[in-house]
């Protein structure tokens, strides 16, 4: 019989071994996934890990993709994670991204076409605000209706992408666009756009905004009274009370920041790798990010390198699909193993594995 | 007397524990015989042995010549041992026969059941009306149904574990004179407690267990309650002692304080007044369930209150949240241990820092200290003696008389104006408990309020200054400890709630 018995203390080897042995097992169920599609387990696995990034042909592009992709994904999952230490459950992450990109788009494109120096800050604030308000919403319902915020915040993102189908053809349409639908380019409107800073590496404001927010981040959770009641909250909420903790403050508090770094990749990417704000101009960023924050371990740290692991999954996977013609359900389902494993392996922080006879009661 | 039930060399070893190592004792028919043990000590693993719970890794037990070696509860019961477990399990929305129905095998109609019960609660004083819904009826009350749906099995051997921790005194007499009379029918009954004044008056033989052995045997009456103390704990027992002083001003006034729980099925707190002087002890005994949990929330700050029904040298805090009455030197310390006052999977640095960050200057402008924070926590360890190989280590890899040292070591060690402890000793050994006592009188001793609540009487007695009791979450006048009689404590618990012994 194999039993599992509880650690007396949390293992800090599996603690920072579980995601590797994850992504290792991954590696293994996903090439056992393309041999039986038949196709060479090896190659699929370098075209997914080792080319985007050290392939002569295919590197240039895809290299800098890296960037722009894990951008956003760790601005949100660095939001979320705040939230999810404290069990304040922001799923919709998505619906604060487009509402973000769109107020900050319709401020870019209220000034168009005035070029003045204040234009791109003043839309990165409304990025942000735009994606604090929209997550206001479950968090006020919580703290004042006790409703379920899962189920509040996830519902806005459907109502944000009505939203944002309605401006991309409507208020905020190209008036030079000849009819189709989609806003004008930002990255035409040098005062409105957020363009790759370093050429060739992908780095733009976006992404520096992110690293910026894995550092606070990292200060809050490990150096400040804020992050030791988010994580006491968490771990029990009633010693948090104990501790005096406020817990509508800080729902508050995860909920309004969450949102907002949300909110801010939406303006960074409305305002530069897509450049104008279209019916589909979300793409699940707000949704892979909980991946990413998991992946991480909720760890500012961690949820760097996921996001950059995921990104690189992405990147890999679209090369899998035109190089080796891999259906694109193979690479979601390969990136579902990936969340699947990791929340399994998960139990050998907590416990261990015992061989033996079992107990009666 | 003849021998009911052998046990030889039952040993059980849970994984870095041996809970019961080579155990052999033996009972009488109709003997009521005490197993006597600190918490820890084994008994319950043994007692689960005997009901079939727990399979012994060796060791066999006879039962009337026979080899007993039941594989489940319900093998135990067909063999006629029955027990009552110190956690009942009933359920509220049904009545007293439906209770005792769900427990039998083959349980005959409701009519018939409700006579036999009638019949077997007149027989043994114990007056039940099955009826009535269990959730209309008190502690003691639902231990009675519990004990009838043993007795409905007519046992040989009747298991009670720790049966008295939710009685007011009047209602263990009642529960005595019962036992005594099961006894005398020849019924035998193991007697788990640590109450070693209620094993004195009960029990004909005493097995004591330390560390999962046995270490003695006894004839209860025979020996002092300081001697079984020792014979338990194994070393001779600190007392804890003080020097009475005369106590000073007032420092905490509660006036007419009523609050609803913030749970459902809490009890609420109704018109509850009383002071505490500085270098004072009140003591606040009572069942639990009577609104103990509530009052320590609403002197804590966790439940606020009007402003004006608690007051601290005559001002008024009752708005005041946690945090800010740790400021003005109001301190707790709450009974359940893991999940309130400490947070199981932290560290104890960081437990440190749940209630002394303002106190104990452990935070600078929202940034904490983390080497001041793990220097305090090393204080607490130091000066309580709380065993643990560091501060880096999770408060849930502590034993439960270790993590309450820290716990209460915490909030002393932060010089509290007034402490109020709830159940301070609860699953504790007894030299924590001593330690914890003395710390609490050493705190009183230097000028500070305390407020303790407890179910433990006997602790109650031992450090308090004044006594007040919590029934159905009215409190007694508090009256001076000194001099105050059982009976009379068990007047203020409420009496035996309406149940007499019936003739």
């Amino acid at each position: 019989m194999i039993r599992l018995e509880k650690r007396p203390t949390p293992s800090r080897f599996w603690m920072a071994a579980t995601p590797l042995l994850a992504v290792a097992l991954t590696m293994i169920a996903g090439g056992l996934l393309f041999a039986a599609l038949g196709k060479d387990p090896f190659e699929a696995i370098r075209t997914i890990f080792w080319d985007p990034l050290f392939n002569e042909q295919f590197a240039s592009y895809s290299r800098p993709q890296l960037l722009v992709k894990a951008g956003p994904l760790i601005l949100i999952a660095i939001g979320l994670s705040l939230g999810f230490r404290a069990g304040i459950w922001n799923i919709g992450a998505e619906g604060q991204y487009i509402i973000g990109a769109l107020c900050g788009a319709g401020v870019g494109l209220a000034f168009y076409p005035a070029e003045a120096w204040y234009i791109f800050p003043l839309m990165v604030i409304a990025g942000a605000l735009g994606g604090w308000a929209w997550a206001m919403i479950p968090a006020l319902l919580k703290t004042h209706f006790r409703t379920n915020e899962i189920l509040v915040s996830l519902l806005l993102v459907y109502v944000a992408e009505q939203l944002l189908a309605s401006m991309a053809l409507g208020a905020m349409r190209n008036p030079e666009g000849g009819g189709f639908p989609g806003s004008r380019n930002l990255q035409q409107y040098p005062a409105a756009s957020n363009p790759e800073l370093i050429a060739g590496t992908g780095m733009h404001w976006g992404v520096v905004a992110a690293f910026i927010a894995v550092i606070f981040a990292y200060i809050l959770l490990n150096r400040h009274m804020l992050g030791f009641q988010i994580r006491l909250t968490g771990e029990s909420p009633r010693a948090a009370r104990f501790a005096g903790v406020n817990p509508t403050a800080l729902t508050l508090f995860c909920m309004g920041t969450s949102g907002a770094l949300a909110g801010l990749a939406g303006l960074f990417e409305v305002s530069g790798p897509a450049g104008q704000i279209s019916i589909d101009f979300n793409q699940n960023y707000g949704f892979t990010a909980i991946i990413v924050a998991f992946l991480g371990r909720l760890h500012p740290i961690g949820i760097l390198l996921a996001g950059l692991l995921m990104a690189l999954t992405y990147i890999g996977g679209e090369l899998a699909q035109f190089m080796l013609g891999l259906p694109a359900a193979a690479i979601q389902a390969f990136q579902g193993m990936l969340l699947f494993f990791l929340l399994g392996v998960d139990v050998l922080t907590n416990f261990r594995i015992r061989f033996g006879r079992s107990e009666v009661a | 007397m003849t021998e009911l039930l052998t046990i030889d060399g039952l040993t059980k070893a849970y994984p870095g524990v041996v809970a019961n190592d080579d155990v052999s004792f033996a009972i009488g028919e109709g003997e009521i015989h005490a197993l006597l043990g600190e918490n820890g000590a084994g008994k319950s693993t043994l007692v689960k042995m005997i009901y079939g719970l727990v399979k012994p890794d060796s060791g066999h037990m006879t039962l009337r010549g026979a080899p007993f070696e039941p594989a489940e509860p319900r093998a135990a019961r067909a063999a006629g041992v029955a027990m009552v477990f110190q956690h009942f399990s009933l359920f509220d929305a049904l009545n007293v026969a439906e209770n005792i129905a769900l427990g039998m095998e083959n349980p005959p109609a409701q009519r018939q059941l409700a006579a036999r019960i009638r019949d077997v609660s007149e027989n043994y004083g114990l007056p039940l009306d099955p009826d009535r819904t269990v959730g209309d009826l008190s502690a003691g009350e639902r231990q009675r149904v519990e004990i009838i749906r043993c007795l409905l099995q007519d046992p040989k051997l009747l298991i009670m574990d720790e049966p008295t921790s939710v009685l007011t005194p009047q209602e263990v007499e009642i529960l005595f004179t019962t036992l005594r009379k099961l006894s005398a029918e020849g019924t035998a009954i193991l007697y788990i407690s640590h109450k070693l004044e209620e094993i004195r008056s009960l029990c004909d033989t005493a097995t004591v267990l330390r560390l999962g052995k046995v270490v003695d045997s006894c004839n209860p009456r025979e020996k002092s309650a300081a001697e079984l103390a020792e014979m338990m704990v194994g070393t001779k027992l600190h007392v804890p002692n003080r020097e009475r002083t005369e106590p000073g001003d007032v420092l905490l006034q509660v006036t007419a304080l009523s609050l609803k729980s913030a749970n459902p099925f809490g009890t609420t707190l109704k018109d509850i007044s009383f002071t505490v002087r500085a270098g004072e002890i009140l003591g606040i005994g009572g069942v639990a369930g009577n609104g103990q949990d509530e009052l320590l929330a609403a002197l804590s700050g966790e439940a606020p209150t009007p402003t004006g029904c608690v007051k601290l040298n005559g001002d008024g805090v009752g708005h005041l949240g946690p945090n800010p009455r740790r400021k003005i030197a109001i301190l707790a310390a709450p009974e359940e241990r893991l999940g309130h006052a400490a947070a199981p999977d932290m560290s104890l640095t960081e437990n440190a820092l749940l209630t002394a960050a303002i106190r104990e200057g452990l935070v600078n402008r929202g940034f904490l200290k983390w080497p001041a924070a793990r220097g305090f926590a090393e204080r607490i360890i130091q000066a309580f003696d709380v065993r643990t190989p560091g501060p880096a280590n999770a408060a849930r890899s502590l034993s439960g008389g270790n993590l309450q040292k820290f716990v209460i070591g915490r909030e002393v060690l932060q010089r509290p104006d007034v402490l109020v402890v709830n159940q301070p000793t609860w699953g504790v050994d007894a030299s924590a408990a001593a330690a914890i006592r003395q710390a609490l009188l050493d705190l009183a001793g230097n000028g500070t309020a305390v407020i303790v609540i407890s179910q433990d009487l006997d602790e109650l007695l031992e450090v308090s200054d004044n006594f007040a009791a919590l029934n159905e979450g009215r409190l007694s006048t508090p009256r001076p400890a000194r001099g105050l009689t059982m009976e009379e404590i068990g007047l203020m618990m409420g009496g035996a709630h309406d149940l007499e012994v019936a003739e």
